[in-house]
């Protein structure tokens, strides 16, 4: 079982770094997100001061959006290729393969992700506290993310549209981690980085059990 | 091999509002094999996803009746229409992601490969292989996987005629060797000892 998952987890590894050939991988969420970071500036202006301000939180508004790019290819390329069925049927279970999922798809985009911060952070000329605790803040949430994106990325495997929907929903079910991960901006503590920590534990919690129950339903 | 078999009994299914079938029930012993004929849209698929434990089996058609239920005899190996096997990794490093999964001797799948005419394949990404390549290829995972019964869903489809000859070479191969194996075609199939189940018989 334990070989077996781990087997899974190197394959998941590979894809979501790599793309399944038909393109995809972490490069084009990375570059996505220096983009938004990038152009932010031309919207509101050179003022330093202002970007200053505001930076902390157009990190965090754009790292969620570039975490909603690949949702599309979680789950629904491997349900298309009967993959989850070949798994049940060797007595892998569905939770184990979610959360193997969970972690793959953390380990793809959240280090990426995180270095791709420091470039973004300079652009917008962010202070040494601020990118410290916007960085902390990606640490703990992003795993919530993960198991968020990969959740509703099971819940709407195999619908039409599925990919624009999951954006959607992922959307305002990742407010709190939002909220607190850029509150601890404003108010300039580990207090909201603790809650932005609770948030992530209830969703890792959660993503196996609903991931696996979605994709039971929708065999 | 492992020792092999299964029961199954009452099953019914209905997707959504529509009721295919009620009260199937099957038994195989070793070395049997049962094909499952019926026509298209009668629910031969969705039967063989039951007896796989993918589907589950829908309560009986009277109030309060109880379920039926699929007991199996070692592990179940699934061909259907899907491969599962990487398109954009080379055949051989998919079949292997199998072997690895299974943890079966990798001589297994290497000489039904041989068998099966897609050897020389192995450094092709799985995505340009044709359809009859493909399910040639699914067909070799399946023997890797050593399991002592099978399930073939429309085995036949896409294959060439030398090549269907082939898998009903296996299949028996399989079952001398003590194994079972449940098929699903609308094709003809010529193996000794076969017993036939009529869907139809139990359609609503």
């Amino acid at each position: 079982m334990t070989r077996a998952l781990w087997t899974i987890l190197r394959r998941d590894l590979r894809l979501l770094l790599l793309g399944h050939g038909s393109g995809g991988g972490v490069v084009l969420p990375i570059l996505f997100f220096l983009a938004v970071a990038m152009i932010f500036p031309f919207a509101v202006g050179p003022d330093p001061n202002l970007l200053r301000r505001v930076g902390g939180g157009v990190i965090w508004v754009a790292a969620l959006l570039a975490a909603i790019l690949p949702l599309d290819r979680l789950i629904d390329p491997d349900r298309d290729l009967g993959m989850f069925d070949q798994w049940a049927l060797r007595g892998i279970s569905g939770e184990w393969v979610v959360a193997v999922r969970v972690v793959a798809h953390w380990l793809s985009f959240a280090p990426a992700l995180m270095l791709a911060t420091l470039p973004a952070g300079a652009l917008l000329g962010l202070d040494q506290r601020t990118l410290e605790l916007v960085e902390l803040g990606l640490l703990v949430g992003t795993p919530g993310l993960a198991a968020l994106g990969v959740m509703v990325a099971a819940i709407t495997s195999g619908l039409k549209g599925g990919a624009a929907l999951a954006g959607l929903l992922v959307i305002p079910m990742a407010v709190p981690i939002l909220v607190f991960g850029a509150g601890a901006l404003a108010i300039g503590g580990e207090t909201g980085l603790a809650l932005t920590g609770a948030v992530s534990l209830v969703l890792i919690a959660m993503a196996p059990f609903a991931g696996a129950g979605a994709l039971r339903v929708g065999r | 091999m492992q020792a092999s078999g299964v029961k199954a009994w009452d099953l019914c299914c209905r997707r959504g509002d529509r009721w295919l079938f009620a009260g199937v029930g099957l038994e195989l012993a070793p070395g049997e094999v049962l094909h499952l004929v019926g026509a298209n849209g009668i629910g031969k698929s969705s039967l063989m996803r039951i007896l796989a434990g993918l589907l589950p089996v829908s309560a009986g058609l009277e109030e309060g009746a109880k379920p039926g239920g699929v007991a199996w005899t070692g592990g179940v190996g699934l061909l259907d229409e899907r491969p599962a096997l990487d398109p954009a990794q080379p055949l051989g490093r998919a079949l292997d992601f199998w072997a690895a999964i299974d943890g079966t001797d990798p001589d297994l799948r290497a000489h039904a490969a041989q068998r099966l005419g897609i050897a020389g394949l192995m450094d092709v990404p799985v995505r340009y292989l044709s359809t009859g390549q493909k399910k040639r290829a699914a067909m070799a995972r399946l023997i890797g996987q050593a399991a002592p019964n099978w399930l073939l869903d429309e085995p036949f489809n896409g294959l060439d005629q030398q090549a269907c000859g082939l898998v009903e070479e296996m299949v028996m191969e399989h079952v001398m060797a003590g194994g079972t194996c449940i098929i699903a075609s609308h094709q003809h199939f010529h193996l000794p000892g076969l017993i036939r189940l009529e869907l139809e018989e139990f359609a609503l």
